[in-house]
């Protein structure tokens, strides 16, 4: 037998070292977009920000940890909701739309040891029914004054660039700050007990993991991270209308972006927000067709690519660029797997 | 030896349907003891309530002088119980490794180092070291067994309940994971293991017990438990060798 120092743990490997060089570069060029790019794009870019945070979250949240919600549009709408309302109650507006997901994050705990007792479809479904719940609640609230919906007054203080220019460094630094929790958290050990609970819940029990508690990170960092899209979404949009936060839209988007990307991959779906938010472009995000069309490559995408793009990718080419997993390497080649 | 396992009054009712009735069970420390009896007769429920997957219907469970009968599966297990699943129950789209390293890191309570080292032990001992990146989906009936077995041991138990592992063996297979289990005897571990191959189970056993209709009928050295006419009756034409 070979001795233990002969077998070694690896995470990274040379790819993924360039690729974060190459994300460190880009994320440094990125910093100066305001300046770069004209108006139209840095607009463009910070929704594009908005969405690469909600493909990470419903990925971390059914690629990851197997818990499929049709309902994410809720923490969307209370982030948008939350920001109005601090702003409203004298919070400086920027630090109002920081504040307000992590304020939704925290509301979301009680609500998870309600939703997380519910299996497979019973799950998606209740969460369906939460963001009617709070579509409903929000719209009693006299400040929203129902449908006619209210907005974010306190961003006029600002001229358009600067505006502009806020908004979107505000949205690059929440995405990287969100991209990078669910990063480290799926590379922690925490993160591999969230696979083996997607897997086989009863087994992961059995081996020590505390279930529960477990879903429970993820399902709070999820609605965290889309109450940020929702408030981000809010800055750009500076209006908030009930029923335009809490459609069942951006959900569609979510799943979109993911099964297109590659659903439990974790650099597909931030690919998939990339190919949407270049869909959304080309077509316009107009009318019926759009969204059918959407419907109609998501359904396709589930049935004859149902690892994504990147998926495809990983499992031809063996590339991980930023791998979450492990790989055991023999010192001695005769060990080496098949794989 | 102390007393590590203590199961008083366990009965486990399934609606009407009663699986374990009014079963005392016990387990020395380093003690290894065997389960055996026809299909349904109880041994993989009385198992379940052991580890903690569900609540007994009555009856109390203690492990080393505590209560544990209200604690949970993975609670048990950071305590010292570790099982394995009759139907292999690996975690399909993580690698033969991954799977291990949960249980290292969650069941034992490692750091990441001593995880790895721990993960990369129960690997070698089991004979998966060489698979070790494979996905576990990919792996065959036995290998996922053995993929039980690394696994429950990795999370360093005291006691390790064992439920069919070494059905289909090949001769030179079963006595490959004679070797294993005894190699844990070894490291002081306690095994409960229930199997229907029992000239495998001889092999390793001291004290067997039989159930039946979900009451234990006969236990004590092998072949006094076998030699007792109950369970000479309940395994009349019920295939066991
Ligand atoms: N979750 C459950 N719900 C209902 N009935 C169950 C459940 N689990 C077990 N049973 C029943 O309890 C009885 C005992 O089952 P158990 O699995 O404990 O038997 P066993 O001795 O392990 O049998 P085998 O040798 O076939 O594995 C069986 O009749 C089974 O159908
Ligand atoms: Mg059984």
């Amino acid at each position: 037998m070979t001795p233990a120092a002969a077998v070694t743990v690896h995470r990274w490997n040379r790819a993924s070292i360039v690729t974060m060089t190459a994300l460190g570069l880009l994320v440094l060029v990125l910093a100066f977009g305001p300046a770069i790019f004209g108006a139209t794009l840095t607009d463009r870019m910070t929704t594009l920000f908005a969405y690469v945070i909600l493909a990470a979250m419903w990925n971390a949240l059914a690629g990851y940890a197997g818990l499929v919600s049709v309902g994410q549009q809720a923490f969307f709408g209370l982030g948008a909701y939350a920001a109005v309302k601090l702003s409203h109650g004298g919070v400086e507006v920027y630090l109002a739309l920081v504040l307000a997901p992590l304020i939704v994050g925290v509301l979301s705990l009680p609500l998870s040891s309600f939703a997380l007792r519910l299996r497979g479809g019973e799950f998606a479904i209740g969460m369906w029914v939460f963001a009617e719940l709070m579509h409903l609640l929000v719209n009693l609230d006299g400040l929203v004054q129902g449908e006619t919906g209210t907005s974010l007054i306190a961003l006029s203080s600002f001229g358009p660039d600067a505006r502009r220019a806020f908004n979107y460094w505000v949205a690059l630094a929440v995405m990287l700050a969100l991209v990078a929790a669910v990063f480290f958290l799926l590379r922690s050990r925490t993160g591999a007990a969230i696979q083996a609970i997607r897997d086989s819940e009863e087994a992961a029990a059995s081996i020590g993991v505390r279930v529960m508690a477990t879903k429970r990170l993820i399902f709070v960092l999820a609605a965290t991270g889309c109450a940020a899209a929702g408030a981000i979404t809010l800055s750009t949009l500076t209006t908030f209308q009930p029923k335009t936060y809490f459609s069942v839209q951006w959900t569609a988007y979510m799943i979109f972006m993911t099964l297109v990307g590659g659903l439990g991959t974790f650099e597909g779906p931030i690919v998939g927000a990339v190919i949407f938010f270049i869909v959304e472009t080309v077509f316009g995000a107009q009318g019926v067709w759009y969204l059918i069309g959407l419907g109609a490559a998501a359904l396709l995408f589930s049935l004859f690519l149902p690892r994504g793009i990147w998926g495809v990718l990983t499992d031809r080419f063996g590339i991980a660029l930023l791998p979450v997993g492990y790989r055991l390497r023999f010192a001695d080649a005769t060990k080496r797997t098949e794989s | 030896m102390p007393r590590v396992l203590t199961a008083v009054g366990i009965t486990k009712r399934f609606n009407a349907f009663t699986a374990v009735a009014d079963v005392d069970f016990h387990l020395d420390a380093n003690e290894a003891v065997g389960i055996v009896g026809p299909n349904g007769a109880g041994k993989t429920t009385l198992l379940n309530v052991l580890a903690g997957s569900y609540p007994p219907t009555a009856g109390t469970v203690t492990f080393g002088g505590a209560d544990v009968s209200r604690s949970n599966a993975a609670d048990r297990c950071r305590l010292g119980i570790a099982r394995s699943h009759q139907i292999p129950r690996p975690f399909g789209n993580m690698t033969v490794f991954e799977n291990v390293f949960v249980a290292a890191s969650m069941g034992a309570g490692a750091a990441r180092e001593q995880a790895y080292d721990g993960s990369i032990e129960s690997l070698r001992l089991c004979g998966m070291l060489a698979i070790a990146n494979r996905k576990a989906e990919t792996l065959g009936l036995l290998d996922r067994k053995r993929l039980e077995l690394a696994r429950a041991l990795a999370t360093g138990p005291q006691i390790l309940l064992l439920d069919e592992i070494g059905g289909g063996l090949t001769d030179a297979e079963a006595a490959e994971l004679v070797t294993i289990i005894r190699e844990l005897r070894g490291r002081g571990i306690a095994i409960v293991w229930i199997e229907h191959i029992l000239h495998v189970l001889l092999q390793v056993v001291e004290r067997l017990v039989c159930m039946d209709a979900g009451r234990i009928i006969a236990q004590g050295v092998p072949e006094e438990a076998l030699a007792h006419p109950a369970v000479v009756e309940a395994y009349l034409g019920s295939g066991v060798t």
